[in-house]
């Protein structure tokens, strides 16, 4: 039997490893994979514990649908706003859209 | 109609009257006076029915017509006011009412009604004449006054006064009747108060007479303080004047009724001009003429002595019949100096009124010096009969202005002065009713034997003074009436006898009826007055008349007093000193054509005694040098100035000191300079971080966000 | 060991391993390949943990949807996505610390606590876990609003998406 511990530890995991996708890759397509990871391990965790907890309780099933749908709208809009920065820059490089600094 | 409601009634009009001018027909002239003179005529028919009744009572004296109500709660009891008719209250309406009803009726006249307006009249100026066009030939006819309507109204205000202090039956409705009249005086001195002397002439007279008023007003109050009341028939109890006869008071060991008689007194003495502060009634001549008959000799100063006549009771008490209380002699000595004093001023006057206005204070100082010989009847006796003939002699000297006044506008030589008497001379062809009117009064100022009231009156003072061994009084007074007369003819002599000295005398005119008809009536009065108080026992004509005067005010008193036996000194002394100043002052005029001639010019007496000198020198120049040197500049731009201007540096070398030392050094440059250099040196360094880039910032929000949370864990949970 | 036990970390090792390669390797392209494997190896893991239609929504929204838009993306911006050059900046040890800090972090915290090594209960016979998810996302007294309020926020985004990366020409 596998303890709830693993799937823990697994979402950790994955959720350092979109983190450190977040804060290092320079392209922001990239930095949205990196998300994309960290959504997924946030899911993992929702439905591991629906599972150890009372499984008639829908409640972490249901989160982690709404997670996939708030993650889908992420994406779109993320994603529209690459391709939007790029036509009026010419470039998706993240250091390089730096307009807020002093 | 009961008495007593028509008493209420009696000085109603006159306030109506003043309240419909000003407010309603101040615009309409003819409108103005009717009212006015209406009122007069509705007051003086009123009084007419009260005296009648008054007359018919027995015993009037212990019975009088009196009715009151409750004013004004003062803790357990009200102060009261309310009317009183007595035997003297009843005769003084007499004649108030009469000369007031005159006055009105001549003041149409002397100012010009019908007459077409000014070609350049202004108000608060004497009217100057008005050019007419009659038969193709211009001339100058006199104009109407343009504040006519205000005349009439101040007028009204005033007799409401008079009357007011007439019938009160208390000391506090007298008080405001004095007051108001006190101001109608000012207003109506100065009712011409384009000039300036009539302006300062108004000043003097309301300051002059505040001066009385004050103390009358302290007299009222330590009487209210002493009695609880006002009241005249609740003082003058027997009890009541015992208490305050024996209480005795720190001031020059007078009982508190002395006390009170003298404080009440000063305010006649102011009121009734009498020395010292006679000062203001001669220049208060700058009104119009019907103001000095009305206010200057026949009502208000009349209210003086109608005040100590009032206050008599209280005046005499502990009075045993010969010797003279202290207050009494205080008074008798200010009223026989002041008969003899303003007696000698008045020879060496030229101007006409001038003269009347000084005989009005000496014969006032007769009036004061009866009643503080303790002769009441006689006081009042006299007291009515001056009120007609002065009435009569000032709207005499009235007419005589305008028909003078008439001859300037006709030579149009404005510098002939047409009040001076050495431009008069001949006027008795010109102006026969007033010549024979005036000649009437001039009599019975004098005092010319038998025909005349002012011999009745002013003889039975004399011989009140001799009857009770008051030599010193006899003698002044036997002087006073001498010069009296004395300049009386003179008056009359320089005025209308012999030929006219200037061109104006030539040209005067008789003055329209409603001046000459209250001339006939008060001439009347002044003939026949007299004989309703012929003493009994009077050769040839005693008893032919009852002595129906003396009865009827005697009877105010409580104790009746005594008819005097007759004697024949005074009866000689009032016959030689009439009769003579008469003869000698038809003498030593006769021939005078200028002041050059006139023996009497005398500076000291031509000036007064210099008492507006001394006046000036006296009270004028200190309280200016007072309020300009001392108070002005020594105090307030000195002392006081300089202590703000003390503080004023105190102040500022404070403030410099803080500023210096405390606020440039601490608050500007170490709070103020300080945070701002803090602040911009942390945003300098902190400027660096501000990237831009998302990842920095997401980075050091994770650095803080585990050092943070970590350092939690360990601290609060482990 | 058990047989799911195995089963368990072969997938879990495959699913780290992708999410390794989707953050580190040069080519867009193949990091948006590796992360369709990646959300395999999750689905997978649902699959594992008997929420079967969330394992088929991971593959059919997520594998057939998402990554496609990637891919997409990755493509449209191809100026930039250049398989050669660093693909990280040069802080990158930064975040690398700050990863590993977070999975350290995470574990420890798992590991603390007692609950977390306690078995999954057996599912009650007869369960039927689909049916149950349907009923708890449109019944009124469970999830209906929150999933009405998703969709919303799809309608939203799709408008936003269309409006900002809409060529106004």
């Amino acid at each position: 039997m596998v303890p709830l511990s693993w799937y823990l530890i697994l979402s950790a995991g994955l959720f350092s490893i979109g983190l450190f996708g977040v804060l290092t890759r320079r392209n922001a397509v990239a930095i949205l994979l990196g998300v994309e990871l960290m959504l997924n391990s946030v899911n993992v965790n929702l439905a591991a514990f629906w599972r150890y907890g009372d499984v008639t309780q829908m409640a972490g099933q249901v989160f982690a649908i709404i997670v996939f749908a708030v993650a889908a709208a992420e994406v779109a809009v993320g994603l529209a706003l690459v391709i939007s920065v790029y036509r009026k820059r010419n470039t998706v490089i993240a250091d390089d859209i730096d307009l807020m600094k002093w | 109609m009961t008495t007593e409601t028509l008493i209420w009634l009696i000085p109603l009009p006159p306030i109506l009257a003043f309240f419909l001018i000003v407010l309603f027909t101040n615009k309409s002239k003819a409108l103005s006076h009717t009212i006015g003179v209406g009122a007069a005529a509705l007051s003086w028919l009123a009084s007419m029915v009260v005296f009648f009744r008054a007359i018919g009572v027995e015993h009037l004296g212990e019975h009088p017509f009196e009715s009151s109500l409750n004013w004004l709660p003062t803790g357990d009891t009200f102060l009261k006011i309310g009317v009183l008719i007595d035997p003297v209250g009843a005769a003084v309406l007499f004649f108030v009412s009469i000369t007031i009803f005159m006055i009105f009726l001549y003041s149409v006249g002397y100012h010009n009604f019908g007459q077409p307006k000014g070609d350049h009249d202004v108000a608060g100026l004497p009217p100057h004449g008005a050019t007419v066009e009659e038969h193709g030939r211009k001339h100058v006819v006199p104009s109407i006054e343009p504040m006519y309507s205000r005349f009439f109204a101040f007028l009204g205000l005033f007799a409401f006064g008079m009357y007011t202090l007439v019938v009160s039956d208390n000391l506090l409705t007298l008080f405001v009747g004095w007051e108001i009249m006190g101001l109608c005086s000012y207003l109506l001195i100065g009712f011409w108060y384009g000039k300036p002397s009539a302006r300062n002439a108004a000043i003097k007279a309301f300051m002059t007479t505040r001066v009385g008023d004050v103390f009358m007003l302290l007299g009222i109050a330590f009487l209210y303080w002493a009695t609880g009341t006002l009241s005249f028939r609740e003082i003058f109890t027997e009890e009541t004047l015992h208490i305050l006869g024996t209480t005795m008071t720190p001031i020059f060991g007078l009982s508190a009724a002395g006390l009170i008689a003298l404080l009440l007194f000063i305010g006649t003495v102011g009121k009734s001009a009498q020395w010292p502060l006679h000062v203001w009634l001669p220049d208060a001549m700058e009104g119009p003429t019907p103001v000095s008959a009305m206010i200057h000799a026949a009502t208000m100063v009349s209210a003086g002595v109608y005040a100590v006549i009032r206050m008599f009771p209280l005046l005499t008490t502990d009075f045993n019949g010969h010797e003279l209380t202290t207050a009494m002699s205080v008074v008798a000595f200010i009223g026989a100096f002041t008969a003899l004093f303003a007696a000698t001023i008045a020879v060496a006057q030229n101007d006409i009124k001038r003269v009347l206005a000084y005989s009005t204070i000496s014969q006032l100082g007769f009036m004061i010096a009866a009643l503080g010989i303790g002769a009441y009847v006689a006081a009042v006796f006299h007291l009515i009969t001056h009120a007609f003939f002065k009435a009569l002699l000032f709207l005499g000297s009235g007419s005589v202005i305008h028909g003078m006044e008439h001859g300037v506008l006709h030579t149009g030589n404005h510098e002939t002065d047409p009040q001076n008497m050495f431009n008069m001379g001949g006027l008795r062809n010109k102006m026969p009713i007033t010549f024979w009117t005036f000649l009437i009064g001039g009599f019975a100022l004098s005092g010319f034997p038998i025909l005349t009231a002012g011999f009745w009156s002013k003889d039975e003072i004399l011989a009140d003074a001799f009857g009770h061994g008051h030599m010193a009084v006899f003698i002044t007074l036997a002087v006073a009436a001498f010069m009296t007369a004395f300049y009386t003819m003179r008056q009359i002599t320089l005025t209308f006898l012999g030929e006219p000295r200037t061109k104006e005398a030539e040209h005067a005119q008789e003055t329209p009826w409603t001046m000459t008809a209250p001339l006939v009536v008060l001439a009347f009065f002044a003939v026949t007055y007299g004989w309703v108080g012929i003493p009994e026992h009077f050769p040839l004509f005693g008893g032919l008349v009852p002595n129906w005067f003396h009865e009827f005010v005697g009877g105010t008193l409580a104790e009746h007093p005594e008819a005097l036996e007759f004697n024949v000194v005074p009866l000689l002394t009032s016959l030689f000193v009439a009769l003579g100043g008469l003869f000698f002052g038809w003498l030593a005029y006769r021939n005078v054509q200028t002041p050059a001639e006139d023996k009497f010019q005398i500076p000291v007496l031509k000036n007064k005694w210099y008492f507006d000198e001394a006046y000036d020198f006296l009270f004028v120049k200190p309280a200016y040098w007072f309020s300009e040197t001392f108070v002005s500049a020594w105090m307030d731009k000195g002392v006081i100035d300089g202590i703000l201007h003390t503080f004023g540096k105190v102040t500022q070398f404070l403030g410099d000191i803080i500023r210096n030392y405390f606020d440039l050094p601490v608050i500007n440059r170490f709070f103020g300079d300080g945070t701002a250099d803090a602040t911009q040196w942390v945003g300098r360094n902190l400027r660096p971080i501000q990237t831009g880039r998302v990842q920095q910032y997401f980075m050091l929000a994770l650095v803080i966000f585990i050092v943070v949370g970590a350092a939690l864990y360990y601290l609060l949970l482990a | 060991m058990t047989a799911e036990q195995i089963v368990f970390l072969i997938v879990a090792l495959v699913t780290l391993g992708s999410a390794f390669m989707v953050v580190t390797t040069r080519n867009l392209i193949h990091a948006a390949l590796w992360l369709v494997a990646t959300l395999f190896g999750v689905a997978v893991v649902y699959a594992l943990l008997n929420a079967g239609f969330l394992a088929v929504v991971q593959v059919v929204v997520y594998i057939g949807a998402i990554a496609i838009l990637f891919i997409f993306a990755v493509m449209l911006t191809r100026k930039d996505a250049r398989d050669s050059g660093p693909q990280t900046h040069k802080n990158w040890w930064v975040g690398a610390l700050l990863a590993v800090a977070s999975y350290l972090g995470l574990s420890a915290l798992v590991l603390g606590w007692s609950g977390s090594s306690k078995a999954a209960a057996g599912l009650p016979s007869g369960f039927d876990a689909v049916g149950q998810l349907g009923e708890a996302l449109t019944s009124p007294n469970a999830y209906v609003l929150p999933f009405e309020v998703a969709s919303v926020l799809l309608l939203a985004a799709l408008v936003g998406a269309v409006y900002v990366a809409f060529n106004r020409k």
